[in-house]
């Protein structure tokens, strides 16, 4: 085995770590880790086959792990559903910064990662950070959400976004630990751990068992704030609270969909700000409505916490006078609606739910809330429906909440022009293969749809308005309206027009479980049926392995540069912060 | 018992007798008041608990091969919550227990169930499936 460990430590020498070898033990926290100094995490060595617990040794930078980290394993001789062996240390942490050497090796079975335990520096530069995060954002989103508000003359844009005074500073890999494709769950999760994941995954490395809560944590940033200062944190969002991105700043487990479990996470770590939808797992299953399979009742345990509850927009306009210092605000029993439905269709949930605030006065509201507190603030704020909205291709709808999103952004600056110690980061979770291709023009000749999409000098400009300057235009389905599409899709009826009647189905399943098109939009004038090029499995366009845009303004924003790791946004952030100064 | 149900042969669709009697029932008749602390059910879905209804929609994608029961919607189901982490059942959806397997309907087509109305939290144990409705003993035919 002598020539195989000499490579491993020649692969990890270079940088290249064997992303999994068959036979060979896997560690975890995985090679080339960034950590955190002092921050919790669990060490797992998941060995190939069944090992005795005496052959075990796992060492850091020589020394036996026990000693550097001043407690024992658990070892288990079999894993539920693998016949193989484990060992697991909980609540690790690592007080010196450094390189470290981990090797884990049981008889022949020898494994070996380096990681790089990290210290910020001693004085913070910024007090407060704001993560303005748009779900799926990706470039087209900007350049259709600037042309829509804005309008063009000649070529020149009419107008700029708030986003588009903020320099881009970074590309952002986006990849998971198992695959370049990625989801909501593990590229949140490793802007808010500094560790990268599988997908599906949230403050957890994925390992081999099947129970989704046992995975080996990493500490979030939620948890390190209350770890190491009195700084007040915020979560604001259009989704369930619960869902992916939200969760990242406060949970823990192997499946994002885990959201009755997320929702009890979030009230241990009690974010003084919680702003959005998925009330339904809050309630107790006795009552209509609820998600919960349990008896706990969280809306009582946040009101007996001390804060004021709001459900409506009146009632959040009402909360924010609260002199608790907390606000848990939830508007909706799922996703909140999207603007476009919200401000002028009046489609989707918005007749159940007729008074849900936007993503912009929940960020100003968690703002003014946030400031009071003399150690400052994070404060994480998602646009959910750019994502939620572009899986369907619904794009004016993915659009609205761009310009929604841009306006929350526009909420946070001038915040920051008050309080210029405030560092704002705006980027995306992942990208959509979507792209801005020119106009649809009804007054083309013909009635084929595909021959009314003016390209290049046929495209001419959009006609959207905006007379009473909200920032979107005024009506919704213009008769020259930004042609977009999806360079991925599964089979849909393409109806090259906006969808007045609610958000866009393209697909539904059959028995075989394969999505076929919904035949709801067949009959749409000019409507055709386009063949997917996903596999049949895909129920709608799936996410971009593109890198996403990273901006960011104010104390701290110096961090950023050229290609990073999504997990590499995190030492940023703390850096910011200065909450673990080396000793 | 949703395997069988797309195993078996289609069996004869006829109406069952009982429908006769059974009460027509919207997915706009379910819910009085909706809110964010819950919803609650309609004065016409309580007046109907035990009765036989008969209730027009879409039928989910089987849940799982042992299941026996499956999920009607308002509108067909874009996307299957069992399988995509990224969605979630509608808040109005029925769960229906068929007294004998029948074949699986093509989500884009709409069916007519006809079984007893059951209300209040249940769950299935089985799956662990919370619903707050159920038709049981139920048939369904294409609408
Ligand atoms: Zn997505």
């Amino acid at each position: 085995m002598r020539a195989t460990l000499a490579v491993l430590a020649l692969s990890t020498a270079l940088g290249f770590g064997f992303a999994s070898e068959a036979d060979a033990a896997t560690i975890y926290p995985l090679d080339r880790a960034t950590i955190l100094v002092r921050s919790p995490f669990d060490l797992k060595v998941e060995f190939a086959g069944v090992v005795k617990a005496e052959d075990v040794k796992v060492t850091l930078n020589g020394e036996p792990a026990e000693v550097v980290l001043g407690k024992g394993f658990t070892f288990v001789e079999r894993e539920p559903g693998v016949d193989a062996s484990a060992v697991m240390l909980r609540a690790a942490s690592l007080a010196k910064p450094g390189h470290y050497t981990v090797e884990a090796r049981a008889g022949d079975d020898v494994k070996t990662v380096t990681w790089d335990v990290y210290a910020t520096p001693a004085q913070p530069k910024a007090k407060n950070v704001i993560f303005f995060l748009g779900d799926g954002l990706s470039v087209a989103h900007r350049t259709a959400a600037r042309l829509m508000s804005k309008g063009m003359t000649e070529g020149k844009a009419n107008g700029r976004l708030n986003i588009d005074g903020i320099s881009p500073v970074a590309f952002v890999g986006t990849s998971a630990t198992d695959a370049v494709a990625t989801d909501s769950a593990n590229t949140m999760s490793a802007y808010m751990t500094g560790h990268k994941t599988a997908v599906n995954a949230l403050g957890v490395y994925a390992d081999r068992t099947k129970d989704s809560l046992d995975d080996p944590k990493v500490e979030t940033i939620a948890e390190a704030l209350r770890r190491t200062g009195g700084k007040a944190i915020g979560i604001v969002t259009t989704a369930e609270i619960e869902d992916a991105t939200p969760a990242a700043v406060v949970s823990h487990t192997r499946r994002r969909s885990d959201k009755a479990d997320i929702a009890l996470m979030m009230f241990d770590v009690k974010p003084e700000v919680v702003l959005g939808g998925g009330s339904a797992y809050f309630l107790p299953k006795s009552v209509p409505g609820s998600k919960r399979k349990d008896d706990i009742d969280l809306i009582d345990r946040y009101r007996e916490s001390g804060y004021a509850l709001a459900t409506t927009a009146a009632e959040l306009e009402t909360a924010r006078g609260t002199n608790s210092g907390r606000i848990l605000g939830l508007f909706h029993t799922g996703n909140m609606d999207v603007a476009l439905d919200r401000l002028q269709l009046k489609k989707g949930t918005v007749s159940k739910f007729p008074d849900q605030p936007g993503l912009v006065k929940m960020t100003e509201v968690a703002l003014e809330q946030l400031a009071k507190d003399p150690d400052g603030f994070f404060l994480m704020v998602e646009g959910a429906s750019i994502d939620k909205m572009s899986h369907p291709m619904d794009w004016e709808r993915a659009m609205y909440d761009t310009i929604e999103f841009d306006q929350a952004v526009g909420a946070g600056l001038a915040f920051a022009a008050k309080h210029p110690d405030t560092l704002i980061v705006v980027t995306g979770d992942h990208t959509h293969g979507v792209s801005v291709i020119g106009t649809i023009d009804d007054n083309k000749p013909g009635t084929e749809m595909r021959e009314k999409v003016g390209v290049y000098a046929d495209a001419g400009f959009p006609n959207y308005e905006d007379k009473n300057g909200d920032g979107y235009p005024d009506n919704v389905d213009v008769s020259r309206r930004l042609a977009i599409f999806s360079s991925n899709f599964p089979d849909y009826y393409e109806t090259f027009r906006p969808k007045m009647n609610g958000p866009f189905e393209p697909a539904v399943q059959n028995e075989k479980k394969e999505y076929v098109a919904n035949e709801a939009y067949k009959d749409v004038p000019g409507a055709v049926k386009r063949e997917g090029n996903l596999p049949r499995s895909a129920d709608t366009a799936v996410h971009a392995v593109d890198d996403v845009v990273l901006q960011a303004t104010g104390p701290g924003a110096d961090g950023f540069h050229g290609y990073m790791e999504e997990s590499d946004i995190y030492r940023v952030l703390v850096d910011a912060m200065a909450i673990a100064p080396a000793n | 018992m949703l395997g069988l149900l797309g195993a078996l042969p289609l069996l004869a669709l006829a109406r069952p007798a009982r429908a006769a009697a059974a009460t027509p029932l919207g997915f706009g008749d379910l819910y009085g008041a909706v809110s964010v602390l819950g919803l609650s059910f309609s004065d016409k879905v309580k007046a109907l608990a035990g009765q036989p209804v008969t209730m027009r929609g879409f039928m989910a994608p089987p849940l799982k091969a042992e299941a026996d029961f499956f999920v009607l919607t308002e509108i067909p189901m874009s996307i299957c919550p069992f399988c995509s982490s990224d969605a979630d059942w509608p808040d109005n959806i029925v769960v229906v227990y068929l007294d004998r397997a029948q074949t699986f309907e093509q989500a884009n087509r709409m069916i007519e169930v006809t079984g007893r109305l059951e209300v209040g939290s249940w769950t299935d144990p089985h799956t662990g499936f919370v619903s707050l409705l159920r038709l049981v003993g139920a048939r369904f035919e294409r609408a």
